[in-house]
């Protein structure tokens, strides 16, 4: 049962079904179907896998022999935890775009994309990587660009202009890499081994960091970020919040950092400075917004700073809050864009001055919303908390002053999101929140599910932590021993 | 040699078949011609090649690749003609004779093994498609485009014929083999006018496969054709051009490498951002695909500039996928024109809601011309990138890279417009050989896209 290509591949195969299903209830269906079997898929390599260092439920094909490319996938406890949360959130994005009309072609998009993010995250071969990388950006392209708001067509050529633009550096630094290898291969242990001088560690760190950079984003980075999340259509932002920039992330803790360490050792510095800019820099813009989508794209931009500045301190505790943040901010932010797409629904307008008092008709949702707030702003007993708690600490073991910026993002954070949340849900009601309905069945589920998470990992983050711990710890120690 | 003679003799036969009125033999018959054509190539598919007729032909696996490849794209060419030229002519014949003989120009093109036979198959494939430029005789734009194609072609030509001479002068052979022991045996001391050769036959041939500073022809060309014709402008006989190219430079000149590669390299630099940049501004769709095959044959002069031995395996790949991508494109564009009357971009609007699968497939096509994974194009530029690398040329591949990005722009415009801009349109009604022509190229494309092992290493 823990076959890792069928796990890959029957998101593809209901993608292909999908898309000739042109009703919209089957298509809901057989949507949700496809990724919950996906889930309970995912199920036996949770149980199955042994918490230590090594790459498990390997699998390996010849793929372009003559090119020495291998479809070479595994799962360590690095990508176990985001493979979970692919497959985790997929089910609740699909519920959540129920309320509305969408055919099979949408939901195609998105098993399609869900193969491609799994490819990113299991993938042992750079070229593999790359392949999953680009997949994961056609579905959302076309998904942002098809079903999004009025300036769709401008923001995602951007967005994907910027983002194809960065994986073709990242392109040219594998195949330069690739070149190098004595075998001949593109296999990531390969990578792992080569011994390339200071210069040129120096250009391959930047060719793969733009790519990273771009996706996550980290300032300056960022730009096309906040135009895309908020045309985009929910269940887009979901996925583009919720997981793709998570395949930054990913991808400077498994490529970037272990493949050119004198290159990291060079720019991390940079690089995390950087990641604590976007964090002040996001925060303060966030508290300008009115348009609540946009705050929220502006306050994942300071939360991705954060769990990149933890990355790039290149600890034991950074890692492993950055594992644990990314789950995290996932869930979050999913939690965070389904209600305010409730609220715009409802309300017919996405500017916080015409909401308010929703909670006295809707207290349910007021409840549930408030959990998920508490969430995101780092709320002890909550998941936020951990991972902040975490990310901070590694950061504060890099450099005093960093810790203290980047730890503005807990107290601007909880600035701006407590004002969204008073002008959303408190306060008078005018004449269209007085009559706002609460929350239906479908909208309950998704939620209920987010808040036990957004509660149950606050509580007792050990087991999530305790997958990652082991193959976090080597990985630092591999890269510190080449850099003293 | 067999499967030359059978093709120059099909279209002979296909001369008399109009003669004696037989239109509705014309396509079965050269369809069948050219499978014939197909299997002799197969029985010839042979590692120990030795140049025939006095080392005039070499049929190898680079030969016969490549003409495999020039055949089943004319093959597809010749399915998308049923109905086009009948409308507006009563010589068809004459049309399917014509694309036959410069098919065979082309198969003689990619298998020379002597200056004369390339100077001779390059002149059998031009000359007929001066006279397929132009087969719209009361067309303006057709007329146009011959007159142009021919003068600019001819003096393309008298480049060419003044660099074999000049090769001769130097090595004193024609043979592609003599010239290499020539230029292998005395590194240092090569005369001066090989020298003058080597860069005058740059000239000629670029003129042919269209690159910059050389390509002035090739937009008002490519447009003013009938659509069918660029077609097979853009796909067979820029395959045949880069493949001779190719194994010239691969076979003789590799020595000399120090000399001609600068002269390359900045050629496909400037191919590439002309081609990309003029083609951004393009508003009509036939128009850009000129310039985007301007910028093609910018990536395509890589294979050359690397002259190792993964190039011959680059460029059929690249060529394979950039001919499949343009066959889906133009086939597209021929149905959209004749019910719109229009090549422009907004003749696509809408296109998606009524024809949902001949939008999928020109998405696709451009997918693949834009070079993203899963397609033929990325495997061609992957393969493109990776052997101009393996000579340490990264600030070239960091420059076609951003090319590749302007280039999402243009390709992209066309998906806008068929998927994100609404419009009330007619169906249109895709006859059965058009969707055979398309779903033929596009499984190809992603067959290549996905798993490329079936033909990297072929050659």
């Amino acid at each position: 049962m823990d076959n890792l290509f069928i796990l890959l591949l029957l998101p593809v195969l209901g993608a292909i079904v999908l898309a000739f299903v042109n009703q919209v209830k089957s298509a809901r269906q057989f949507a949700l179907a496809v990724s919950l079997v996906s889930l309970g898929l995912t199920i036996p390599f949770l149980l199955n896998f042994v918490p230590d260092a090594s790459i498990q439920f390997e699998q390996q094909f010849a793929w372009i022999p003559a090119l020495g490319i291998h479809f070479h996938i595994g799962i360590d406890g690095i990508s176990l935890p985001l493979v979970l949360l692919t497959n985790g959130l997929i089910p609740l994005i699909i519920l959540s775009a129920f309320s509305y009309d969408y055919k099979g072609g949408f939901y195609a998009l998105i098993l399609f994309m869900q193969a491609g993010l799994l490819l990113v995250f299991t993938a042992l071969d750079a070229f593999a990587f790359y392949v999953g990388w680009e997949i994961a950006l056609i579905p959302i392209y076309f998904i942002c660009a098809l079903w999004g708001g009025e300036n769709r067509i401008r923001v995602n050529l951007k967005f994907f202009v910027y983002t194809f633009l960065g994986s073709l550096l990242m392109l040219i630094a594998i195949i330069y890499l690739h070149l190098q290898v004595p075998s001949g291969d593109y296999e990531l242990t390969s990578f792992y081994q080569l011994t390339l001088d200071s210069g040129t560690q120096r250009w391959v760190f930047w060719a793969f960091f733009l790519a990273f950079a771009i996706k996550m984003p980290i300032f300056p980075f960022h730009t096309w970020q906040p135009d895309t999340y908020t045309e985009a259509p929910t269940a887009g932002t979901m996925l583009l919040a919720g997981i793709m920039l998570k395949m930054g992330v990913y991808g400077v803790i498994r490529w970037l950092i272990p493949i050119a360490p004198l290159g990291f050792a060079a720019y991390g510095q940079l690089a995390l400075i950087l990641c604590v800019i976007g964090v002040v820099y996001a925060s303060i813009i966030a508290f300008k917004q009115q348009d609540v989508k946009r705050l929220v794209a502006y306050s994942s931009i300071a939360h991705v700073g954060l769990i990149g500045a933890g990355v790039f301190a290149w600890n034991v505790q950074g890692l492993q809050g950055a594992m644990i943040q990314m789950i995290n901010h996932g869930i979050s932010v999913v939690g965070l864009f389904f209600v305010l797409d409730i609220v715009a629904r409802r309300l017919g307008t996405r500017e916080m001055q015409a909401m308010g008092g929703i909670a006295k008709t809707a207290p349910v949702l007021a409840i549930v919303f408030l959990v998920i707030v508490m969430g995101a702003v780092g709320l002890p007993l909550t998941n936020g908390f951990v991972g902040e708690f975490l990310l901070l600490m590694g950061v504060y073991h890099y450099g005093i002053w960093y810790a203290v910026f980047g730890g503005l993002t807990l107290i601007l954070g909880a600035v701006y999101m407590l004002r969204m949340y008073q002008k959303v849900m408190l306060g008078d009601s005018n004449a269209q929140t007085s009559n706002f309905l609460d929350i239906n069945r479908t909208e309950w589920l998704v939620l209920t599910v987010i808040v036990v998470l957004v509660i149950g990992i606050g509580i007792y983050p050990k087991p999530l932590l305790h997958i990652s711990e082991a193959a976090v710890t080597e990985l630092v120690e591999k890269v510190n021993l080449i850099n003293n | 040699m067999s499967a030359i003679i059978t093709l120059s003799l099909l279209a002979i036969l296909v001369l008399y078949l109009g003669l004696f009125k037989a239109r509705r033999a014309l396509l079965p018959v050269s369809l069948l011609g050219l499978v014939s054509t197909l299997v002799l190539y197969g029985i010839q598919w042979d590692g120990q090649a030795v140049p025939l007729y006095s080392g005039m032909v070499l049929f190898d696996h680079y030969a016969v690749a490549f003409s495999v490849l020039c055949v089943l794209i004319t093959a597809l060419v010749l399915l998308l003609s049923k109905n086009y030229f009948d409308a507006g002519s009563t010589h068809v014949a004459e049309y399917y004779a014509l694309i036959l003989f410069s098919l065979t120009g082309a198969l003689l093109v990619v298998s020379f093994h002597n200056l004369a036979m390339l100077f001779i198959g390059i002149e059998i494939m031009s000359v007929a498609l001066y006279i397929l430029a132009g087969i719209r005789k009361k067309d303006f734009a057709s007329n146009e485009a011959a007159l142009k194609y021919f003068l600019m072609g001819a003096f393309s030509t008298g480049f060419l014929l003044f660099g074999i001479a000049l090769l001769y002068g130097a090595s004193g052979s024609f043979d592609l083999a003599a010239i290499k022991d020539y230029v292998v045996s005395n590194p240092h001391t090569v005369s001066p006018l090989l020298y003058g050769g080597i860069l005058l036959l740059i000239v000629g041939l670029a003129f042919k496969v269209g690159a910059a500073p050389f390509h002035f022809w090739t937009p008002d060309v490519y447009d003013g054709a009938p659509i069918l014709i660029t077609t097979f402008m853009s796909t067979v006989v820029k395959t045949a051009a880069f493949a001779g190219f190719l194994r010239l430079f691969y076979s003789c000149f590799v020595p000399l490498q120090d000399f001609w590669i600068p002269v390359l390299l900045i050629m496909a630099v400037v191919t590439l951002f002309i081609g990309n940049i003029t083609a951004l501004i393009q508003q009509s769709f036939k128009r850009m695909l000129a310039y985007s095959s301007i910028s093609h044959a910018g990536y395509m002069l890589f294979a050359i500039i690397a002259a190792g031995p993964s190039s011959a395996e680059a460029v059929l790949v690249y060529v394979g996928a950039y001919s499949l991508a343009s066959v889906v494109a133009f086939g597209v564009l021929i149905l959209v024109k004749r019910t719109t009357g229009s090549d422009h971009f907004e003749a696509f609007n809408g296109l998606a809601k009524k024809n949902p699968y001949l939008s999928l497939a020109l998405a696709i096509a451009m997918l693949s011309l834009a070079g993203i994974p899963l397609t033929a194009g990325f495997i061609g530029k992957f393969m493109m990138f990776s052997s101009v690398l393996a000579d340490y040329h990264v600030l070239l591949v960091v420059l076609a890279v951003v090319n590749a990005a302007i280039g999402i722009f243009y390709y992209f415009r066309v998906i806008v417009a068929m998927y994100f801009k609404p419009l009330d349109r007619d169906q249109i009604v895709v006859n059965g050989y058009y969707k055979t022509v398309l779903t033929v190229a596009i499984l190809v494309t992603l067959l290549l896209g996905v798993y490329p092992a079936w033909i990297t290493g072929l050659i």
